[in-house]
């Protein structure tokens, strides 16, 4: 009586099963989940909107205390540059909470029934990453025009005042909102890649804060121009370019890589590991 | 329809399922039965896809979860207590479920009005208490009106009512004709629910029968479930290899712990169930075949009042 029970071949089971149509779920139905559980935590419009204000905020201060420049600097002058200045504050929560919506789901075990519902765990995290980006998208241009718009009405009287009319004004202003949405999708990656909160806002952290400020230190722009807060402010944010720097768009062309990467490593772990965190470690 | 075959997971050197195979079948409560940390949870968990066996295959109305083709209609699982947001609400827990399933959005507040969580839908999830939280789990179960069903623990947690609840769930969704594995270690309490049994012990099958059977001559489901697991036990602590760390000392009874799974297993097969390398995982992955969108049973969605007659 302890042989295990033949295995006979598979017979539909009972008759209370419910029929779809003959089709299969797919990413409609992935990404339909996924922006229920983004819009339904408390903490995403509460950080979203925190961002954006401080986004606004500090364009508005920046070009408060933008003076008109020197004629020696006056070729260089970009207030453009400046009213964006937020943008740095602003990738870190959205950053964050790209990483959050991943980790979140390993914090409170929730990961099981997500992937309950949606076996397929690459399908999970491109909804996950189309639903956020967009969001983040949204989001991160939305504040970085509104930044604009109040900053440049801070702007001292004396002070040339920038302009959608203005050459590589608009692409500034549109690619530092793109940028947010970037920083989020590799916060998804990273969060999928690590499944643990602080190890993946310290990368996060790392990639965007320290190290090209270290880099920055020992070797100059040769390397630190390739992370993605010096992109941010040196390629993309940018009516003039920068010296040195990479072009505004081989820097958006970089980040949208990084961005494709830390979301395939992310894919490739989540396919791979067992769903607990820390079971199977041995693998 | 459950079917596992030589099923086999290590975590490192520990192993927790071992060679396992049994079938479960639609009409009745099978039972899942064995000590803590004989692998039923693990077991659970390759059945969804959750964790990915070493060897051997589970298989639902004969494809591989992840080949369902609607998984929350098809098959509904509680396995842990708590596998919601704390920070999101029962509705919206269940309703981006429903949207990943493509269930219709009513069936929300039906599976809640079942469970008996319609107070507390929109409050914040985190704040439920461990009975209320497995009614979030059961409520996610039957969301899809699935015809299998796995619970794993289901009674943890709760108060008189709610095992005599549970209960009541379990035979009648198996009356309706629905695949149930239900996993419990106790005994009592499967002795009342379940008609079959499946008894695991240190991730080995070591009875699949009837209830009725495992007590025939008049003992005890109890009696009959220590002989069992008390017979698997033999190997306890011999041989157990020193570089381990074990002796017999760490087997020391109640030595049901995974330790003693350990010191058995390395008498037991030294060599044989060192888990294979991921590409190997892979290829296994890929032998199983994959069946084409084989059209579903086409019953139509029960209603809600069908839900709530189970509970009276």
């Amino acid at each position: 009586m302890t042989s295990p029970a033949p295995a006979g071949p598979a017979s539909p089971s009972a008759p209370a099963s419910v029929g779809g149509p003959a089709e299969r779920y797919g990413m409609r139905h992935a990404a339909r989940m996924e922006w229920i559980k983004l819009r339904s935590l408390r903490s995403t419009p509460w950080a979203l909107l925190l961002s954006a204000a401080a986004m606004v905020a500090m364009g508005v201060v920046t070009m408060a205390n933008t003076r008109a420049p020197s004629p020696d600097k006056a070729a260089a002058f970009d207030p453009t540059n400046n009213v964006l200045a937020g943008v740095a504050v602003g990738q870190l929560v959205i950053g964050v909470l790209g990483v959050l919506f991943v980790t979140g789901e390993y914090a409170s075990g929730s990961i099981s029934s997500t992937l309950a519902a949606v076996p397929r765990r690459r399908l999970v995290l491109a909804a996950k990453a189309g639903v956020f980006g967009a969001l983040a998208l949204a989001v991160g241009e939305a504040a970085v025009l509104l930044a604009f718009l109040a900053g440049r009405a801070a702007l001292h009287k004396d002070v040339a005042h920038p302009s959608f009319d203005q050459p590589g004004v608009l692409r500034a202003v549109l690619l530092a909102g793109a940028y947010l949405a970037l920083i989020g999708l590799m916060g998804v990656g990273l969060g999928a890649l690590t499944r643990h909160t602080a190890s993946a806002i310290g990368v996060l952290v790392g990639i965007v804060f320290v190290l090209p400020v270290l880099l920055a230190g020992l070797t100059g722009v040769r390397i630190a121009k390739y992370f993605p807060t010096m992109i941010a402010g040196n390629s993309l944010a940018v009516a003039k370019p920068v010296a040195d720097m990479l072009s505004p768009w081989t820097g958006f062309a970089v980040l949208c890589l990084y961005a494709v990467l830390a979301l395939c490593a992310g894919g490739a772990v989540l396919v791979r590991r067992d769903v607990r965190v820390g079971a199977g470690t041995g693998h | 329809m459950i079917e596992v075959r030589n099923l086999t997971k290590a975590y490192g050197r520990t192993v927790a399922v071992d060679a396992l195979g049994f079938e479960v079948r639609p009409g009745s409560v099978t039972g899942f039965l064995g000590p803590n940390g004989s692998g039923k949870s693990t077991t659970m968990r390759m059945i969804m896809g959750l964790d990915r066996p070493d060897t051997g295959e589970a298989r639902i109305g004969g494809r591989a979860y992840r080949d369902l083709a609607w998984p929350l209609r098809e098959v509904g699982a509680l396995l842990e207590a708590r596998t919601f947001h704390p920070g999101r609400s029962a509705h919206h827990h269940l309703a981006a479920l429903a949207a990943a399933g493509g269930i219709a959005s009513r069936r929300v507040g039906e599976v809640l009005e079942t469970v008996g969580l319609s107070a507390v839908a929109h409050r914040r999830a985190g704040k439920y208490s461990l009975g209320t939280a497995q009614r979030l789990g059961i409520a996610a179960a039957l969301l899809g009106d699935p015809a299998v069903l796995l619970f794993d623990e289901p009674v943890n947690g709760l108060d008189p009512q709610g095992v005599r609840w549970i209960r009541n769930l379990m035979r009648s969704l198996a009356a309706e004709g629905r695949t149930v594995l239900l996993s419990s270690h106790l005994i009592a309490e499967m002795a009342l629910t379940a008609d079959h049994l499946v008894v695991i012990g240190r991730g080995r099958l070591l009875a699949d029968t009837t209830v009725r059977e495992l007590t025939r001559g008049g003992g005890s489901l109890e009696e009959a479930f220590f002989r069992l697991t008390g017979g698997s036990a033999e190997y306890r602590g011999t041989g157990a290899d020193p570089s381990a760390g074990l002796t017999e000392a760490d087997c020391a009874p109640p030595a049901t712990g995974p330790a003693c799974i350990r010191a058995g297993r390395m008498a037991l097969t030294p060599t044989g169930s060192a888990p294979g390398p991921p590409s190997d995982d892979r290829a296994a992955h890929r032998e199983a075949p994959a069946p084409g969108q084989r059209p579903h049973h086409g019953v139509p969605r029960r209603g809600s009042a069908e839900h709530e007659e189970r509970h009276s």
